[in-house]
């Protein structure tokens, strides 16, 4: 059997969920389509941080512009959203060092961030290690519980007559997409697939980069925002197996205690040797952790693109096939920007932000 | 027959035999372990270590399990419920 | 204390304690690991008032007593790697290594989801029976036992032997199943005589077939309950109700560690072979963890195991026979005491199936996947990993994994983040 809709999104992760989501607004005929649950991928593994990392300016600017479209979905149901802002800290006065360009870089893509000293990073988070350096506040950001972000955009395109389809997509054609249950169903394609997206794109190349976390039993007030280390950034656009203090209060009175980063492996199995380097990490800063208690430790792997910067948007050499995935460790951030350039683009309509840097073509060439 | 001991529950003194456990004493002062999730009143169900619903504070460390430890004189035991 | 054992036991019930005596006398240096602070496991858990048997006594003593054995008390296994365990005590945490292991971890008790099951004062029932031992207010208080399995007549009569007026025992299993049971019984002198004695010390205590406890009420603690049985409904005030369904084997360490498991009824068990080898090399497994048997099989196979992992090849053949008969005791046990589909059913949709993270039953239909009901709910994310949910939920009909990932228990961060190199880390809590 076959039938026919303006878009069919492959992979329902924060991502896929994200452009179903946008695109049946849109008054689009949407089918997606899931071999497992929702949001039960890379998704249900990450942090769910909504940050703007100011690495990559392309990457930044994605992350700006989806920070404000966050607002219109921090009140799904479920899904936490919890503005409990980032406060990035620094070490020593070399770390200190590099705070006023940081502030520059966020403050020229629209963020509200300020500086802190030492004596005021104490003061907003008292059980930080004494000695730090001081930090920079972006009091706007927030953190969601992705997966169920996730569940609840899927199910909002489903009011819209979106249809969820509980199968594999094993091959592609011109405008088409075969389904393992024999289905074969006719329109544009999006591959949201994430880390899976080698299967059905080869030539979009995939590199995972495996990530540890780990949460803690109730301990209510201990955190208030979201600390991440200066370093983070480095960890995150290093080429080398790194950790850095990345550590979260959920909503639930949990602390989110992360992350790692490792090249070149490919299941999700704990690794405690990686745990351990995370946790002495994380100790360095918060030393008040070592008595916690920890209920679950967990991996997932990121999906990097070659460049660190996702693939957003039409498939060259392919006829109706789109792609969004790559998205490294800020795809939830990422997603609600992500699902408007691509969705845009369908439209034929001039993005918001310059969508070129996003653009597969650059690694079919 | 056996000795007693005193640990403090929420303040109150409480008496239990040596070598009761924690959660005996919580029981004997006739306090609640913890508050659910919900709200709910919860208390000691499994008696063995595993369904945590016996979590209390103990000598200001959080999320102890009561049915695990054995009484101590002196031992300051504080329950959220 | 040392670093690395020729044999290293986890669990101190029957199955441990023999494991580690039968290693020991073949010459091996024994660890034996146990998170509760005294030996006995389930079954000779200490007493505060009451001392244990002549014959528990002779073996708790036996064991922990001879020179090879290291009694490492209050310590939990929550991490693994090849070769090693890393385990938590309440002030500190190490690296264990060892040689050959042997699993001897018991089960826990099936807890099934009924209206009000959440309020304080309902209990399981062997949670009653330890709890009681543990010093638990009891004297003068009315006690319900119901749910199903001889350990209800177990649980009634220590919560008897500590002063609580035990009101009626309700089994849910009917009594043409029991009578077909104690038919057979005559095969196993021994049982007779331990069930006589209970029925003894349970001397005026109704014990009523085909009834089921259906709802607890109260407000912040229990007050009365709902029975159903042959004779229709019925209301009666208590002060605690102990309820259990059975027993589900402990197989987290095993899972972790990579041994292979099988169905045991809804649960699952650690699949051994004839001298408690588990599909894992040097990793052997005895008692209840693999498959409800009882105190007798855990004793003999424990025995077994001991033996295999010090590579002793003599001594194991007249085990292993008095193995198959104390197993076929156990099968007899399961078939009697079946759990009924009126049981299944208790649970209404707004009945807590999670009670870490409140989720209803309810909550979770609305999930094809358990994987997706988890995510979506939380259901299992709370601190006892699923041990008593997941179980229920298996025991309903609906799969849930095992978890299965270190911290095996909720661990101190400091303990996860302590290396085989470091020794031992002393926490500052404590
Ligand atoms: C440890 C860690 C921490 C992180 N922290 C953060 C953070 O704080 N903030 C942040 O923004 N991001 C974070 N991330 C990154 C974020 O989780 C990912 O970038 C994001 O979830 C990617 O989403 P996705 O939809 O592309 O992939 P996925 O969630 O993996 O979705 C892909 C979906 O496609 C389905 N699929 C695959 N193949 C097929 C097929 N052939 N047919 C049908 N369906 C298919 C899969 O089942 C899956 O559901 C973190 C990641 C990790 C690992
Ligand atoms: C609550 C309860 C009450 C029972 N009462 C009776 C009774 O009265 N009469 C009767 O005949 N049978 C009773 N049983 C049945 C009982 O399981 C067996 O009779 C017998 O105790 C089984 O012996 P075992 O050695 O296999 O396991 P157990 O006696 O269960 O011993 C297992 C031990 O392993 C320890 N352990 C498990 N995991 C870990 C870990 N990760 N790290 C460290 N230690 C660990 C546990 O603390 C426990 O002490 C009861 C069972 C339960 C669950
Ligand atoms: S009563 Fe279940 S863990 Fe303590």
């Amino acid at each position: 059997m076959t039938h026919s809709y303006d878009l069919i999104v492959v992979g329902a992760g924060i991502i896929g969920a994200a452009c179903a989501d946008v695109a049946s607004a849109e008054g689009l005929k949407v089918a997606i389509v899931e071999s497992g649950a929702i949001g039960a991928g890379v998704t249900a593994a990450g942090m769910g941080h909504l940050v703007a990392v100011d690495g990559l300016p392309a990457e930044l600017a994605l992350a700006r512009y989806s920070l404000g479209l966050w607002e219109d979905l921090r009140d799904l149901p479920g899904g936490e959203f919890s503005r409990c802002g980032t406060l990035w800290f620094a070490r020593d006065e070399h770390e200190l060092a590099r705070i006023p360009d940081k502030l520059a870089r966020l403050r020229a893509a629209g963020a509200v961030a300020e500086a802190v000293d030492a004596a005021q990073l104490r003061e907003l988070e008292p059980a930080l290690s004494p000695g730090l350096a001081g930090g920079v506040l972006v009091p706007d950001e927030a953190v969601v519980y992705p997966p169920v972000m996730a569940r609840r955009l899927v199910e909002r395109a489903c009011r819209r007559r979106a249809t969820l389809i509980h199968a594999r997509a094993i091959a592609l054609g011109e405008h088409a997409v075969t389904l393992d249950d024999g289905q074969r169903l006719l329109g544009n394609v999006l591959i949201a697939t994430g880390g899976a997206l080698q299967a059905l794109l080869p030539e979009l190349l995939i590199h995972l980069r495996k990530g540890h976390l780990l949460i803690t039993e109730r301990y209510p007030n201990m955190l208030h925002h979201q600390l991440v280390h200066m370093g983070y950034t480095d960890s995150a656009h290093g080429q080398s197996d790194s950790v850095a203090c990345n550590v979260q209060p959920r909503p639930t009175g949990q602390l989110l205690v992360g992350s790692s980063r490792e090249y070149g492996v490919s299941d999700s199995e704990i690794s405690l040797p990686m745990l351990r380097r995370m946790l002495r990490c994380a100790f360095q800063f918060l030393p008040s952790l070592r008595q916690l208690k920890a209920l679950r430790a967990w991996a997932g792997l990121r999906p990097a693109s070659i460049d660190g910067l996702p693939y957003i948007g039409r498939v060259a050499q392919r006829r109706g096939i789109w792609v969004a995935a790559g998205h490294e460790g800020l795809g939830v951030t990422t997603a609600p920007g992500t699902a408007r350039l691509l969705v845009d683009q369908l439209l034929a309509r001039t993005p918001a932000i310059d969508a070129r840097p996003y653009d597969p073509m650059r690694a079919a060439a | 027959m056996s000795t007693c001991i005193c640990v403090i529950v929420n303040g109150k003194p409480v008496e239990v035999v040596a070598g009761a456990s924690v959660a005996a004493a919580v029981a004997r002062a006739g306090s609640r372990f913890r508050r659910s999730r919900s709200g709910e009143a919860r208390a000691a169900l499994c008696g063995m270590g595993v369904c945590f619903e016996c979590r209390v504070e103990i000598d200001g460390v959080p999320q102890q399990q009561a049915c695990m430890l054995i009484a101590r004189a002196g031992m300051q035991v504080r329950t959220d419920g | 204390m040392a670093e690395r054992y020729d044999v290293l036991v986890i669990g101190s019930g029957p199955a441990g304690l023999t494991a580690a005596h039968a290693a020991a006398r073949h010459g091996a240096r024994v660890g034996l690991v146990d998170a509760q602070a005294l030996p006995g496991g389930q079954v000779w858990r200490h007493d505060v008032r009451f001392s244990a048997p002549a014959f528990a006594r002779r073996c708790m003593q036996a064991t922990l007593e001879h020179i090879k054995i290291d009694w490492l008390p209050q310590t939990r296994v929550v991490g693994a790697e090849p070769g090693r365990l890393l385990v938590e005590d309440p002030r500190s945490a190490r690296w264990l290594k060892y040689g050959a292991l042997v699993l001897a971890t018991g089960a826990r008790e099936v807890l099934l989801p009924f209206p009000g099951w959440t309020l304080p004062g309902v209990t399981g029932a062997g949670g009653l029976q330890a709890l009681a031992k543990q010093g638990w207010p009891l004297a003068g208080k009315r006690v319900v036992v119901a749910g199903s399995g001889p350990l209800l007549l177990a649980a009634a009569a220590t919560a008897r032997r500590h002063g609580a007026r035990v009101l009626a025992v309700f089994e849910q299993a009917d009594r043409a199943a029991m009578l077909r049971f104690t038919r057979g019984l005559w095969r196993w002198p021994a049982r007779v005589m331990q069930a006589a004695v209970l029925r003894a010390q349970l001397a005026g205590v109704p014990y009523h077939f085909g009834s089921v406890v259906t709802a607890a009420q109260g407000e912040d603690a229990l007050r009365e309950i709902e029975v159903s049985g042959p004779r229709g409904q019925r209301r009666i005030a208590c002060d605690q109700l102990a309820v259990g369904f059975g027993l589900a084997p402990n197989v987290e360490l095993a899972c972790m560690l990579g041994c292979q498991l099988e169905a045991e009824g809804a649960q699952q068990r650690v699949r051994v072979d004839a001298r408690q080898h588990t599909s894992v090399p040097g990793v052997y497994a005895a008692g209840e963890v693999c498959g409800i048997g009882g105190r007798d099989s855990a004793l003999i196979e424990g025995a077994i195991a001991g033996l295999a992992a010090t590579g002793a090849r003599t001594g194991i053949a007249s085990l292993q026979r008095r193995r198959a008969q104390a197993r076929a005791f156990a099968r007899q046990l399961r078939e009697t005491f079946a759990i009924d589909q009126r049981v299944r059913a208790l649970a209404q949709p707004d009945t807590l199936v999670c009670r870490c993270e409140d989720v209803t039953l309810g909550a979770l239909d609305a999930h094809v996947d358990a994987r997706g009901a988890k995510l979506a709910t939380r259901c299992g994310m709370g601190p006892c990993q699923g041990r008593i949910c997941a179980t229920a939920l298996a025991e309903l009909g609906r799969a849930a994994g095992i978890a299965a990932r270190p911290p095996l228990f909720p661990a101190r961060l400091e303990t996860l983040a302590l290396a085989p190199a470091d020794g031992i880390a002393a926490s500052l809590a404590t």
